[in-house]
């Protein structure tokens, strides 16, 4: 795996030099805005990555929450399941479409349901350790039982095996610094996005910020309560640091859709948003901007990968400088050095 | 149209926010290994 790191770092940054290219270069001029409108190919993709990255973190605190207990693993899972079940067929019902604002289509809202219980089980899978209970134990008894042989295919075994199969709790610990490194690359794009959108908004609006704007405020406050996340974890020194800042979190994430669906609901000078959405945008246009969103992403993944490795190792140096003092104590006791110990006699 | 400032400040502050960033990983790994270091010699 070492080995990938700088292979995919020159890959990205070949990509990213491309996106740089695309935009400036190759996408069209926008008729009204001019050429000051490519902003919105280094604005929206930070916004989108910005939030995957909190969305991401938000499931690896609930994970960590849940797997305190192994019964409200099991309960979490299930509950996901079911939310994903639901969520999935119910976008499809005529009264729920019809409920949905113009330009989001049930597939998307669909799609996004399937992700959400997607990711849940694959982020326990490689994050939450090993653990051979509840709903991984059944996949495991069915496919080694070979109970379901007839109806399912056995490459179909073979993956629900791969995705399911091994996943559950722990510690909680690889969740924990998951959902810090989340964070915390979650809070630099989402800066971008607060810098970027005042510098896009002068030109195009005439001023730089539009006071009580809902969605200019809710992600200004989306990113109050991250950064305050991060403070939280960074000054206090409890043992349930990490709890709170958990729980912190699952409260933070609500603001998500909230930002992201503040266009819909609400009366703001933000346009709409430019995929599934309703707004119009030039293919050609559309085109740039997803080949930026990708380099971003894959951008985000490297760093998120260094400051994964970094938090492990610092966790890491701590525990052996705990253990070092520990050792350190414990011969100062022996050899009967402790003014203490006189006291006792 | 004079905007086109705008634009080229919108892309030197993404850059310059990542390169912040960057720094400060770079920063805290190297902190992290005479971390380490000190703690090879204390053995």
């Amino acid at each position: 795996m070492k080995q990938a790191f700088p292979i995919l770092a020159v890959l990205t940054a070949f990509f990213l030099v491309y996106a740089f290219y695309q935009a400036l270069w190759v996408a069209p001029t926008d008729a009204l805005q001019g050429d000051v409108y490519r902003i919105i190919y280094y604005h929206v993709p930070s916004a989108w990555t910005a939030f995957l990255l909190f969305f991401i973190n938000f499931i690896a605190s609930v994970q960590y929450l849940a797997n305190a207990k192994p019964s409200t693993a099991r309960a979490a899972r299930w509950i996901v399941i079911a939310i994903g079940t639901v969520g999935f067929f119910a976008s499809f019902v005529p009264q729920v479409r019809q409920q949905l604002p113009t330009g989001m289509y049930p597939s998307s809202v669909a799609t996004t349901f399937l992700i959400i219980t997607g990711l849940y089980f694959v982020i326990g899978k490689y994050f939450g350790g090993q653990d051979l209970g509840g709903f991984s134990a059944f996949i495991l008894a069915v496919n080694t039982s070979g109970a379901m042989s007839p109806f399912m295919p056995r490459v179909m075994r073979r993956f629900f095996t791969k995705v399911f199969g091994a996943y559950g709790a722990a510690d909680g610990q690889d969740l924990d610094v998951l959902a810090v490194t989340t964070a915390e690359v979650g809070v630099v794009f989402c800066t971008i996005v607060l810098v970027t959108g005042p510098i896009w908004a002068r030109p195009v609006w005439g001023i730089w910020w539009a006071p009580g704007d809902i969605r200019l405020t809710s992600t200004l406050v989306l990113w109050l309560i991250y950064v305050s996340y991060l403070v939280l974890r960074r000054f206090s020194d409890s043992a349930q640091t990490q709890k709170l800042a958990a729980v912190l979190a699952v409260f933070g994430a609500l603001d998500v859709p909230l930002v992201y669906f503040s266009i819909w609901f609400f009366r703001t000078q933000h346009p709409q948003p430019v995929i599934g959405g309703g707004g119009s945008m030039d293919p050609r246009m559309l085109h740039v901007l997803l080949i930026s969103w990708m380099a971003f992403l894959s951008f985000a993944f490297l760093v998120c990968w260094s400051r994964y490795r970094l938090e492990k190792l610092r966790r890491e140096v701590e525990e052996a400088e705990a253990l070092e003092s520990l050792m350190e104590t414990s011969a100062t006791f022996s050899a009967g050095k402790v003014p203490f110990s006189q006291g006792s006699k | 149209m004079n905007s086109i400032k705008f634009l080229y400040a919108a892309y030197i502050a993404t850059w310059l926010i990542h390169g912040l960033y960057l720094g400060s990983l770079v920063r805290r790994y190297g902190r992290l290994r005479q971390q380490m270091k000190d703690l090879g010699k204390g053995k």
